[in-house]
C-alpha cells in the first residue's frame, strides 16, 4: 500500500494533525487514525476536509465513520475519484 | 424551520452561575447574534481583581462560546438531523480556541455576540466570532470550533 499513488499526498496531509508524541515514521498502511495515530476527533474532521479540498472530493458522515486507517482512507479517495470520472 | 430563539438558550446545559446568554438576537444557517449582559452580581468579580472587578478573558470567550457555538451548534444540528428525520445529540463541546482581546468588561455592561459559519460538517462547527459592547467597540474576536456529542 505504500506505493499506493495517493499514499505519499495523504502521508502529508496527516503529518499536521499527528500529536507531538507520534513521529510521521510510525505511520503505517494499516495505522489505526484515532486509536494509534492519536489524531483527535476535532483534527479527523479537518483532516477530511483537507482530503475533499486536496481531491477535490465530498465525502458522507457514514464515509468519515467507516475511515478508520490510512489503507481505509486510500480506498475511500479511490472510489470517489473514480466516481467523480464515470 | 419554526423554532423559538429562547428554546435555544434553555437548551445549554448551565446553570445560572454560569450561563451567559441571556437572548438570541437573530439566527440563521450563516450566522447568530445574542447578547449577555454583565451584571454587577456575578460572583467572579468578588475576586477578579480585588478591588478591581473586571470581567476574566476566559468568561468573555465562554460568553461567545455559548453563544457563537452552542447555539449556534444546537439550531445547526437540529435543521440537519430534522432534514434527515434523525436524532440528535446536541451538547457541543469547546475544542479549540484563537482569541484576541482588545477593550476590558467591567461589570453592568451588555455585550453583543456575532458569529460567522465557516463550516459544520461531521459534527463539528468552527466560527469566526465577534464580541462588542453597547457602544459598538470592540471587546474581543477570533476563532472558535466546536464538536457535537463528545
Amino acid at each position: 500500500m505504500k506505493d499506493h499513488p495517493h499514499y505519499n499526498t495523504l502521508r502529508e496531509l496527516i503529518a499536521p494533525y499527528l500529536p507531538e508524541d507520534v513521529s510521521l515514521d510510525s505511520l503505517q498502511p494499516d495505522s489505526n487514525l484515532i486509536s494509534e495515530l492519536n489524531i483527535n476527533s476535532s483534527h479527523l474532521v479537518d483532516l477530511v476536509l483537507d482530503i475533499e479540498d486536496q481531491y477535490d472530493i465530498r465525502l458522507e458522515d457514514t464515509e468519515m465513520q467507516q475511515m478508520q486507517t490510512v489503507t481505509d482512507a486510500l480506498h475511500l479517495i479511490d472510489n470517489k475519484l473514480k466516481a467523480k470520472e464515470s | 424551520m419554526e423554532q423559538s430563539l429562547e428554546y435555544l438558550i434553555k437548551q445549554l446545559p448551565y446553570g445560572d452561575g454560569f450561563l451567559f446568554a441571556d437572548e438570541i438576537l437573530a439566527i440563521d444557517s450563516e450566522q447568530i447574534s445574542g447578547e449577555f449582559h454583565f451584571h454587577k452580581g456575578l460572583n467572579f468579580y468578588e475576586s477578579h481583581f480585588q478591588d478591581h472587578p473586571v470581567t476574566p478573558g476566559v468568561i468573555l470567550i465562554e460568553c461567545c462560546a455559548q453563544i457563537g457555538l452552542a447555539c449556534f451548534g444546537i439550531y445547526l444540528s437540529t435543521m440537519a438531523h430534522e432534514a434527515q428525520k434523525t436524532e440528535t445529540n446536541q451538547a457541543f463541546a469547546l475544542v479549540a480556541s484563537d482569541m484576541e482581546f482588545f477593550s476590558p468588561v467591567y461589570p453592568g455592561t451588555k455585550v453583543r455576540v456575532s458569529a460567522q459559519k465557516e463550516y459544520f460538517r461531521f459534527g463539528k462547527l468552527k466560527v469566526k466570532v465577534k464580541m462588542e459592547n453597547e457602544k459598538g467597540e470592540l471587546i474581543c474576536k477570533g476563532t472558535l470550533a466546536g464538536m457535537r456529542g463528545i
